[in-house]
């Protein structure tokens, strides 16, 4: 497949670019933060962003979706990257469209993703608990119990925990805590009784929550996929939220570079403009080279999730662990430069900086998934 | 927008002719050429003084009678007059039996794409079908001793003699200068203008007494670059390429396609760093390579590559789609090269004492030694980032 956007994702990109820009810039953050929104973003963004089908990119035509793939979806994200737009859109239009168009039964799928693509289902992975990302690791209990199940424990670092109408959930159903078979995937829904839900404020302005799960009953029919056998379908869903994040991530990296080459422009000290100094020329064309490295190890990972989703596996942690050093570096480097001001809350650079921070930690960061890679290289 | 009917018929014809590629691969590639290369020394080069094997020799003529040493270059001048698209079919169906490249060299890669954007028709005709058939080989004058990163800087003089020039000065790391037949050198044709508007591009045959050429011996022990001398040489004026004082252009539309060249070395047909570190060294109780702080080193490396090889893919189909951006060759130089070295240090890394023996059949510290100049040759990795900085990021200059 050639690697350019087609005519349809290249129109999408630019309705996103003047969409984001006009409606959910970062001053939309800074009031989300300000204001200690409860959401943690704004809904009637959110709204418009259904309305424009964005929450239908993952969702098959016969549920109500546009169903364009991995690569357009990439795209939102990536333009979402630029102006550090906070919305549920990877752990809903990408997480919870993929787990549900993939895994779910002709009930769930019914149930969840006509409400997903019209933008009035909020969904929520809760995979981890712990410090670190590690799916596998499942301490969380479901026993079986009458017809159904009981589930208990707690997860850690829930995108959109605190907002979601439904949740999937990870628990085990055989195994030792750190053994691969034995864990199955459940759908939630929020009212479920014994279900708590804290909401935590992290670093880039955005909201988490975790979820304690106190002998939370549900049916047989809210298991997502195979009982035992749900950590494969779980990580085909992580893999496309790790992929969506690594085109936020390139997004970020870019609207990095290009601010930071501005500032260089236009800042003068001993009489000159910065940018003139070869040290900090240097130091920007090598941040060019990895941006663009970055920009092409994403588009061929969500052009392979959209070919070949059983084989991506390999493709996705490379692009993830390359983006999470590449947006750092980009962060960083633009924090630097910007001297002084890339201190202040005032300039958006330090915003770019703490998103990528989480971004990066997100559903496993570089050294995860280099040492990911590796596995799958048989080294 | 073409339809679908129109789609479809282009992916038959495109199939058509892969069949016809695979058909005609399959009768006139020897057994012989479809074996690894041991040795760079098994390479094809072309030129007069070149010897050849019996299937080499066959192998390049039947391809050189196919146009298909240079797929993409119009029939007239010795190409096979291939689109794109059929190129790499072409390039596919290659791969697919390990058939070995029939004919590498300067002139195809550098030189070819010069003289088709500046050459004039007679030109052409006269020099692209011998480059074609492996005919003649030529080396590239550019560097001078005082004439480095500041290639414009150069001093070889070219006067005008009524009906030839006359070349004086000195080339310096001219690639295998010693094996080649006619050199595309830069000269200075006026030495009153700025440094950039006196330059000439000219084609020089070296089989005359005012050209010589000398070896220079590289840390690998090996001679791959010469000195090349100019005393009072003869230059045929119709072999000046491009207009007189406006070589510059011609140089620096060629040197993309040096930068692209040297730049795609790291991503060629290399056999995986983590797999030869498993080779060299096992792996642990845990399947994982048994030297953990390589193992990090070689995991990384072999991402960057993946993310550089990606983006080798998406500049060429962005240039097919017309979208490209010249200055792209830059990062691909300034990366590729870079990997490269880091390639070669995880090689000798897992080859260990072994790969430091100096000489016999050595090939892993010659390699890795020759590596180093990768970042220097073709615009040094400073020099990129500067074009990088200028032209793509459009910083100021003080």
């Amino acid at each position: 497949m050639a690697m350019v956007l087609n005519e349809e994702a290249g129109m999408l990109k630019d309705a996103a670019r003047g969409f984001l820009a006009d409606s959910a810039p970062i001053t939309q953050l800074r009031e989300l933060r300000d204001t200690d929104n409860a959401d943690g973003f704004n809904r009637k963004t959110w709204a418009a962003m259904a309305e424009m089908g964005w929450t239908s990119v993952l969702v098959p035509e016969d549920q109500g979706g546009v169903e364009m793939g991995h690569v357009a979806a990439g795209v939102i994200a990536e333009e979402m990257g630029r102006t550090l737009t906070a919305s549920p859109f990877l752990s809903t239009a990408i997480m919870g469209a993929t787990a549900l168009s993939r895994f779910g039964s002709e009930g769930q799928k019914g149930e969840w993703l006509p409400r997903i693509a019209a933008g009035e289902a909020i969904t929520a992975i809760a995979v981890d608990e712990g410090r670190k990302h590690n799916p596998s690791s499942v301490a969380t209990k479901a026993e079986r119990s009458g017809n159904g199940f009981k589930l208990s424990g707690r997860k850690s670092f829930v995108a959109e925990g605190h907002v979601a109408d439904m949740m999937i959930v990870s628990a085990r159903t055989a195994g030792g805590d750190d053994e691969a078979d034995g864990v199955s995937l459940f759908l939630v829904p929020i009212n479920a009784a014994g279900l708590s839900i804290d909401r935590i404020k992290t670093v880039d302005s955005r909201n988490f929550a975790t979820v304690t799960l106190d002998g939370v009953e549900v049916t047989a029919d809210a298991v997502l996929g195979e009982v035992d056998g749900g950590l494969a379908a779980l990580e085909a869903v992580l893999d496309a939220g790790r992929a969506g994040l690594s085109a936020e991530m390139s997004g970020s990296a870019q609207q990095c570079l290009e601010s930071t080459v501005g500032y260089l422009k236009e800042r003068k000290q001993f009489g000159q403009i910065i940018g003139t100094f070869q040290a900090l020329q240097h130091r920007a064309a090598h941040l060019y080279s990895e941006v663009e490295l970055g920009k092409s190890i994403v588009l061929k990972t969500l052009q392979t999730l959209d070919a070949a989703p059983d084989h991506a596996a390999m493709m996705v942690s490379a692009a993830k662990a390359k983006l999470g050093q590449v947006a750092q570096l980009a962060a960083q480097e633009g924090v630097q430069m910007h001297g002084g001001m890339g201190m202040t809350d005032e300039f958006d650079i330090g915003f770019f900086m703490k998103r990528v921070r989480v971004a990066e930690a997100l559903y496993g960061d570089a050294n995860y998934h280099a040492e990911k890679f590796a596995r799958l290289r048989q080294y | 927008m073409l339809d679908n009917g129109d789609k479809g018929e282009i992916m038959s014809d495109l199939e058509g002719f892969r069949e016809e590629v695979r058909d005609w691969l399959e009768a006139n590639c020897p057994e012989e050429m479809r074996r690894p290369m041991q040795s760079e020394d098994d390479a094809v080069w072309g030129g007069k003084k070149a010897k050849y094997s019996e299937p080499q020799q066959l192998w390049l003529d039947r391809m050189a009678s196919k146009g298909w040493t240079v797929p993409e270059w119009p029939s007239e001048y010795g190409g096979g007059g291939l689109d794109k698209a059929q190129a790499k079919v072409l390039q596919q169906e290659m791969k697919s039996i390990k058939a070995r490249s029939p004919l590498q060299s300067f002139g195809i890669w550098m030189l070819g794409p010069a003289l088709l954007k500046y050459g004039t028709h007679e030109q052409k005709l006269e020099h692209l079908p011998k480059i074609a058939r492996g005919e003649i080989r030529w080396a590239q004058g550019y560097s001078e001793p005082n004439a480095g990163s500041d290639l414009a800087a150069l001093m070889t003089k070219c006067e005008d003699k009524g009906d030839h020039y006359l070349i004086n000065g000195q080339k310096i790391w001219t690639s295998y200068a010693d094996q080649a037949d006619w050199i595309f050198a830069l000269v200075r044709t006026d030495f009153d203008a700025k440094k950039h508007e006196g330059i000439s591009f000219i084609l020089v045959d070296m089989d005359q007494a005012g050209v010589t050429t000398k070896p220079i011996k590289l840390i690998s022990g090996k001679s791959p670059f010469c000195e090349t001398f100019f005393d009072d040489a003869k230059g045929e004026k119709h072999n000046v390429v491009g207009e007189l004082n406006k070589g510059w252009s011609v140089a620096k539309y060629l040197l993309t396609h040096e930068r692209e060249m040297i730049g795609g070395m790291g991503s060629g047909a290399m056999r995986p760093a983590g797999d030869v570190a498993v080779q060299m060294l096992g792996k642990d109780e845990q399947g994982k390579l048994a030297d953990p702080f390589l193992r990090t080193d070689v995991v990384r490396f072999e991402i960057d590559g993946l993310a550089f090889m990606s983006t080798m893919e998406r500049v060429t189909d962005e240039a097919k789609a017309g979208q490209g951006m010249g200055a792209n060759s830059s990062v691909l130089k300034y990366y590729g090269t870079e990997l490269n070295k880091r390639r070669l240090e995880l090689m000798v890394d897992s080859v260990g004492q072994d790969g430091l023996e100096w000489g016999a059949d050595n090939d892993v510290a010659a390699n890795w030694l020759r590596t180093k100049g990768n970042s220097i040759e073709g615009g040094t990795s400073e020099v990129q980032l500067n074009i990088i900085s200028k032209r793509i990021l459009e910083l100021p200059s003080s």
